[in-house]
């Protein structure tokens, strides 16, 4: 089967792969390019394990044909920490043990990154609409609705 | 051991060891491991829910390129004959090896029949679809009533019912009978002033664990493997392994990777010998993985039950009798958790006279798995909603309707044994006093309350404690870390020694470089291996007085250990600057070498948990659709060792048994085929679903652990199904005895009392 190249940008980085017509944003990540931070739950868009930013939106990489991303900026969770350390958003679900086995963890910090970057002070209501997409099955997402408040309290400052 | 001790870490909640890598994408859990010159396995599953295996030609996948391996039922050692897998994954170990690769029947539609190993997945799909199987199609049995009827299709000619009175010499369904009793129910029901009675059905539900199952076996020519997979019990895998492939146990390794969730669900092996097959025959490594409908058609949900409750009371609310019938599911082969479900559903009460009767039924849907507190989650259900209706007859409040009723430390336990120190009047009190049970609904809502418990086990668990030079400590034991549980060792070792928390980090070793341990799963793992991890640090404790007394010359015993350091006993050579334990580790050289402790033991005394839930739920009136306005879950941790985590427990708990009540359900067609493999149509909570969910530790220590611990993973699940259930009687004034109060049935319900 002929494959396709694709060059593209991941966590700020050209990155170059050949694909099949068929395989998923997903596939290359995991399987092509080792990014194995990314998760794979299901595979048909249900459950946010594997998700991602492309170009600031937040979707899932599952649903995301790999062909397509030529030319885009894609934000995994390997891209979040920086030289200074972990990304505010890691630390606070650090913090508030806002993760138990973790596997939903990395696409529940994107998704987050997402959030508060579109609604710097969310409400509770707010938080749990943008991360119904992100099943947690161990946390009941009590915890993690609240490092993301206090996340959202950090970045708004001392009042 | 004393209420008054003053901990310096056990309670608090300090930031999980290996908390970086899993909030970085860094750690490995089952499928993120990939090994040079490896290939991919595929199983072909069976498209019936019961039918006869006639031929399978595997010729033409066999030659197709980039084919390396296919395996049928044929290349399997015949089934052990004897032989039962511990702990809560139930079954024999026969049946376990027919699970994993159907021999002469398929008894499920998704029951494995044959496997591939190919140089892609694509090449693997195309090779099962160059599988070729003649079945013949047998009429399937798919619900309990149908599989427990005379003349119904059998799933084994072979099975005899077990337990009856009479030794049975006609096959049937019913796998297992149970019955309990105690007293004399008949008189108990005269004396009765009011009696309950009640009808309740559960469908089965997923454990709905994020990370589907995944493995990569590496077999070399002399037969040896090495298995990397995500599971709660990498141990019971490796023996369970071994006997399905008729093989040493020292030729297999297991290593645990990280683990995306389990709630019992990977302590049951499907994958790994097919990978450790389709390897040796390759003689590459294989690496496989579960889609999500392959996890929710071939492993282990919990079962579907049906139970009948009855009971009774006297006008003050004294119970008097009770009775229960209960059929649990088993699924294609017997293993269902009724004997727990009989055990546990009268558990929280004094009871004089009482009768279970319980069934486990074969049924031509997946082998049932364990689930966080196997079977207690639906017999407590049927008793915990009878109790409400009870409490409505008799015009009591719910909670004093359980505190007259209570057991306590000396009432003998409906499953036979008097209970040791337990928390269930300190959790019904907390609950009558805490301001959730007594704040004001708003129009339309309900509130339900109901207990929840899970005996907690101990089985056997290994540690291993290392002090490095500098004074820092790894702790090294075998229980895969599902929900902090690293933490909680190193909260363990580091209060136990002295030393900042900081200073200890806990690793998982794999097979062959720890000592054996049990599953991570009968909320067993922070109480056992939690009391090896001390056991060690305590042995470290006296080494360290030892090479303290040969540092200063004098005796042993005038050595005491303080606050992380050796000092010398008062009053006689106070000049001695006190030795800490990075101290004593530097001049380790000098004093006997390195410093390492070990302890194995098969811990005792595990201490019973129970809980108490209170559900505020909304019920709208038009669609059915249920809200959950709040939730408190209180419980008895014995004592919390890392409290978040206790919390998260607790939490999480809530979650998935708010789940099973209001939603998820597996659905069947006629051709017992699930309807709902998938995510978005097995419903499972999301976040936008629920509320805060309250949390209340109580802590009545189990003087059974070195720091209280009972352990706290499974009693939460139990209690959500019937709290909710009650709650939305309260709000609609009609008792619905089925789950899931999905919307539909609430609306039937509705319906059928508007008219």
């Amino acid at each position: 089967m002929n494959k396709i190249q694709v060059i593209t940008s991941i966590n700020h980085e050209e990155v170059e792969f050949l694909c099949e017509p068929q395989e998923t944003l997903l596939d290359v990540l995991r399987d092509t390019l080792g990014r194995t931070g990314t998760k794979e739950g299901c595979a048909t868009g249900d459950c946010g394990a594997c998700s991602v930013l492309v170009d600031d939106r937040l979707v899932c990489s599952c649903l995301v044909l790999a062909a397509e991303t030529g030319g885009r900026e894609i934000t995994t969770i390997e891209g979040i920490a920086t030289e200074e350390g972990l990304h505010p958003i890691q630390q606070k679900f650090l913090d508030h043990a806002a993760l138990q086995c973790g596997v939903c963890t990395p696409g529940l910090i994107i998704a987050t990154k997402s959030l508060l970057d579109r609604h710097p002070d969310p409400d509770e209501t707010t938080i749990r609409y943008w991360l119904a997409g992100n099943l947690c099955r161990c946390t009941g997402y009590d915890k993690i609705v609240r490092a993301v408040q206090d996340v959202a309290r950090d970045l708004a400052g001392p009042a | 051991m004393s209420e008054s001790i003053d901990y310096k870490l056990v309670g608090t909640s300090p930031v999980r060891p290996d908390g970086v890598d899993k909030v970085t994408g860094r750690a490995q859990y089952g499928a993120d491991l990939n090994l040079p010159n490896q290939i991919h396995g595929k199983v072909l599953r069976s498209p019936h829910a019961h039918a006869r295996i006639k031929r399978i030609d595997t010729s033409r996948a066999t030659a197709m390129p980039g084919v390396y391996a296919v395996i049928t039922g044929e290349d399997f050692p015949p089934p052990p004959e004897h032989g039962d897998v511990g702990g809560e994954a139930g079954g024999s170990i026969g049946d376990h090896a027919r699970n994993i690769m159907a021999r002469d029947k398929a008894l499920y539609h998704g029951h494995a029949v044959a496997a591939v190993a190919a140089r892609s997945l694509r090449i693997a799909d195309e090779a099962l679809a160059a599988i070729e199987v003649e079945y013949e199609v047998l009429e399937p049995v798919l619900d309990l009533d149908a599989a427990m009827a005379p003349g119904a299709p059998l799933l084994d000619e072979n099975c005899f019912t077990k337990n009856l009175p009479e030794k049975s010499d006609k096959p049937s369904n019913i796998a297992e009978v149970m019955l309990l009793s105690r007293g004399d129910v008949d008189k108990g029901f005269e004396e009765a002033d009011v009696i309950v009675e009640g009808e309740y059905r559960i469908p089965m539900a997923h454990q709905g664990y994020i990370e589907p199952h995944a493995c990569i076996a590496n077999t070399n020519e002399a037969g040896q493997s090495t298995v990397w997979c995500c599971t709660q019990a990498h141990f019971d895998f490796r023996a369970i392994t071994a006997k399905v492939l008729n093989m040493n146990v020292a030729d297999l390794k297991f290593i645990a990777s990280e683990i995306g969730g389990g709630f019992g669900g990977k302590t049951v092996v499907y994958l790994e010998p097919l990978a450790v097959l389709l390897s040796r025959k390759a003689r590459r490594p294989v690496k496989m993985k579960m889609t999500r409908e392959e996890v929710f058609r071939a492993t282990g949900p919990t079962s579907g039950t049906h139970c009948k409750i009855k009971v009774g009371a006297k006008k003050d609310g004294t119970l008097t009798a009770a009775t229960a019938w209960m059929a649990y599911e088993a699924g294609a082969y017997a293993g269902a958790p009724m004997g727990p479900g009989a055990l546990t559903v009268f558990v929280p009460y004094h009871l004089e006279n009482f009768k279970v009767e319980g069934y486990e039924v074969l049924v031509n849907k997946p082998k049932v798995g364990a689930y966080r507190a196997p079977g207690a989650p639906q017999s407590m259900h049927a008793m915990e909603s009878a109790i409400d209706d009870l409490a409505r007859e008799l015009n009591m409040d719910p909670l004093d309707l359980r505190l007259k009723n209570a057991a306590e430390e000396g009432t003998r336990a409906s499953y036979g044994p008097k209970f040791p120190v337990i928390g269930l009047k300190e959790c019904l009190r907390a609950a009558k006093a805490h301001p959730n049970y007594t704040r004001a609904l708003p129009e339309g809502a309900g509130r339900g309350v109901a207990v929840g418990f899970w005996f907690n086990f101990g089985l056997q668990s290994s540690a291993e404690v290392h002090v490095n030079e500098n004074g820092t400590v790894t702790v090294v034991e075998g229980n895969p870390d599902i929900g902090g549980s690293r933490a909680s060792m190193c909260i363990m070792a580091a209060e136990t020694l002295g030393v900042p928390y900081e200073s200890v980090r806990t690793l998982i070793g794999d097979t062959e470089s720890t000592g054996f341990s049990n599953s991570t799963g009968g909320s067993r793992t922070t109480f056992a291996t939690g009391m090896a991890v001390v056991r060690a640090c305590e042995d470290i404790i006296a080494q360290c007085r030892a090479r303290a007394a040969v540092t200063w010359g004098i005796d042993e015993d005038q050595v005491l250990w303080v606050d992380g350091q050796a000092i010398p006993a008062s009053g006689v050579n106070d000049e001695l600057k006190p030795l800490s334990l990075a101290d004593i580790a530097e001049n380790a050289a000098k004093t006997g070498g390195p410093l390492l402790s070990r302890a194995s033991l098969t811990a005792k005394g595990a201490g019973p948990s129970f809980s108490v839930n209170i559900a505020d739920l909304q019920v709208d009136r038009d669609t059915g659709k249920i809200d959950v306005l709040a939730f408190t879950a209180i419980q008895d941790a014995g004592r919390a060792i890392h409290k978040a985590y206790v919390e998260g427990q607790l939490q999480g708990g809530a979650a998935q048994g708010l789940g099973w009540a209001l939603n998820e359900e597996y659905i069947y067609n006629a051709d017992g085929i699930m309807e709902n493999a998938g995510f978005l149509d097995y419903r499972m909570p999301v976040a936008s679903d629920l509320p805060m969910i309250d949390t209340q530790i109580v802590e009545v220590p189990n003087p059974r652990h070195p720091y209280g611990v009972r352990g706290v993973g499974e009693t939460p699940i139990v209690a959500p199904l019937a709290a909710a259930a009650n709650a939305v009687r309260d709000a609609i004034g009609i008792r619905i005895h089925d789950l899931p109060l999905s919307p539909p049935r609430v609306l039937a319900a509705l319906d059928a009392a508007a008219d």
